[in-house]
């Protein structure tokens, strides 16, 4: 082969090894992209509470794409407790009036941010933490009345689920 | 290559053997490849019981993938059918209970073989050049044996098996943006479900398989330089030396019986006693047990995790606790291999095995406020260990002349 002919050839190499590997790379899509949840995961159905039988101070947890959603009657004193801490004592800063869409109803995700565990303080024996609200027993992160993480190693707040209210005593979740 | 080149090269491949053996050897190399790595390979005379417990390792994991074979044939990997389907192996099937038992019990007994292994490899300075690629081979297989032995505790679906399963995968969680987007994909559900067992199932069979493959790169360099040896001395004759077989072999089947033996005690009279009894409460995705504990041998790297107390970084201190050991033969700067000829160094590899157990014992204990500590402290010597002592102790110390294999020996009769 002629020196002349050498960048002809390594251009041609070059080109047919880059085709050759954006064709291999590009049928990695369709095997990655099967190992997402499937459309009968996410057409989970939205699911519909009626809140009536619960008295103020009470909690439910519903199901909701598989997961826990606490469900809190909050009495007046958790309102106001939730209502004049200082942002400043908040590792994750969040006000709970961007929490909440009616004051004495708290929507949260009942899964710890830090690992995925379902905290307690649902029911009215169990150990609510410092600071009234949740208690991750995995690896002990305290929830307040707002679901907003004030001790442990969870780094945010519950989440707050998409929700709407259908009437005064029914919410839509999702 | 001229044509009386190419009859001297193919003189090299004649097989050494006449009759069957030599037809099948001259066609498959197999035969004269086991003789020469298996039967007549030198060893050191010196070698002590510490170094049975890598064979000792191969055989669990040969019993695991034989105990796991019979398992599959009854085990039915979906959210509604697994716990019934591994409660039915332990009450109906013949044997099921000593299957799967065995297979239980046999993890725990690979791992503690393994942690000595291991132990061995510190002490001894078997991670020191020219074994550097031995050793990393095997810290790898470590790593996949613990994602097997993980994806194999979640099988069951049992309340540990899934909350476990929950905190470990939610361990992506922490990686920054896209965090949550990998962990849908891992699971192919928002949470651990139906599509995670089924998953969790067949990567459980093919990590365990990916390890008997690094078993062969395992050996295959450790050939190439030999065994390392008490003394770190390398053999100097042929008569520092023993053959492979039947020295060897008949040494470690020794120690083997030995370990098997308590292994079967543990298995005939206290099958449970390294599980944990809320793995026996069917997986609810509602009710997080009180206590969540991995098993016993993830424990210190579960209290290297819990010691930090920030998700990410916990997640990061986590996996480079492993990853950090694997930098030892290029941070070590000792030119003595052996911790017997190390009067200081000696001392911090022993320290590393009691924080390890140490490490151990806290990871087991609630995260409360001594015990977080503990972790604390212990975490940071492990990484001490490696990136401080183990580079300022090889200039500090003044070690001793290593012995020679036959001095060695002739000491200890003395």
């Amino acid at each position: 082969m002629s020196d002349s002919k050498k960048p002809r050839r390594d251009f041609i190499k070059l080109s047919a090894m880059t085709l050759g590997g954006v064709g291999a790379a590009s049928l990695l899509i369709p095997f990655i992209s099967s190992m997402n949840p499937g459309k009968d995961t996410l057409a989970l159905a939205s699911t519909e509470i009626d809140l009536s039988p619960l008295e103020e101070g009470q909690s439910l947890t519903v199901i909701w794409r598989g997961k826990p959603v606490f469900i809190k009657h909050r009495t007046k004193s958790e309102i106001d407790i939730a209502k004049n801490t200082s942002l400043d004592e908040l590792p994750d800063a969040e006000e709970d009036s961007a929490r909440v869409q009616k004051d004495n109803w708290l929507v949260v995700l009942g899964v710890c941010t830090h690992l995925g565990c379902v905290p307690l303080g649902q029911k009215a024996s169990d150990t609510k933490g410092d600071y009234g609200g949740w208690f991750c027993p995995c690896h002990g992160s305290h929830y307040d009345t707002s679901g907003r993480i004030r001790k442990g190693p969870a780094p945010t707040n519950l989440p707050v689920p998409p929700y709407v209210f259908l009437t005064d005593n029914r919410i839509k979740i999702g | 290559m001229s044509s009386d080149q190419l009859q001297g090269y193919k003189k090299t491949l004649n097989s050494p053997y006449t009759g069957i053996k030599g037809w099948i050897d001259s066609r498959l190399p197999l035969i004269r490849m086991m003789e020469a790595e298996y039967l007549k390979f030198p060893v050191p005379k010196s070698l002590n019981y510490f170094w049975s417990f890598g064979g000792i390792a191969m055989f669990c994991l040969i019993g695991l993938i034989l105990t796991g074979i019979f398992l599959g044939f009854h085990y039915k990997p979906s959210a509604e059918d697994a716990f019934d389907s591994v409660e039915r192996i332990m009450r109906d099937v013949s044997f099921g209970w000593l299957i799967r038992y065995l297979h239980a019990n046999l993890v725990s007994f690979f791992f503690i073989a393994t942690f000595i292994h291991i132990f061995r490899a510190l002490y001894f300075g078997s991670y020191k050049a020219p074994r550097e690629l031995v050793y990393i081979f095997g810290l790898t297989m470590f790593m996949l044996m613990m994602a097997t032995a993980f994806l194999g505790y979640t099988l069951p679906w049992g309340q540990m098996s899934y909350w476990g399963a929950t905190v470990i995968t939610n361990l992506f969680s922490a990686i920054p943006v896209v965090g949550d987007a990998i962990l849908q994909l891992l699971l192919g559900d928002f949470t651990v479900g139906d599509s995670a067992v089924n998953r969790f199932y067949v990567l459980h069979w093919l990590l365990a398989f990916a390890i008997v493959g690094l078993v062969v790169f395992h050996v295959i360099t450790l050939h190439m330089t030999g065994s390392n040896n008490p003394t770190g001395s390398e053999p100097q004759s042929w008569d520092e030396t023993v053959s492979f077989h039947p020295y060897v072999t008949i040494k470690d089947l020794n120690a083997a019986l030995f370990f098997f033996i308590i292994m079967a005690f543990i298995l005939f009279y206290y099958p449970n006693i390294l599980g944990h009894s809320d793995n026996y409460i069917k997986a609810n995705p509602m009710i997080t047990p009180a206590h969540i504990v991995p098993e016993w041998y993830f424990l210190p790297f579960y209290a290297i995790l819990r010691a930090i107390p920030d998700k990410l970084g916990g997640v990061i201190a986590m996996f480079s606790s492993i990853l950090a050991l694997g930098l030892l033969p290029w941070l070590d700067t000792s030119k003595v291999r052996s911790c017997l000829f190390r009067p200081i160094w000696r001392y911090c590899v022993l320290l590393f095995a009691v924080n390890f157990l140490v490490l151990m014992y806290v990871g087991g204990k609630p995260a409360e406020d001594i015990y977080v500590l503990i972790s604390r402290i212990g975490t940071a010597y492990w990484f001490l260990f490696i990136f401080v002592l183990a580079p300022l102790v090889g200039f500090l110390e003044t070690p001793r002349q290593p012995l020679t294999i036959t001095n060695y020996l002739q000491s200890k009769k003395a």
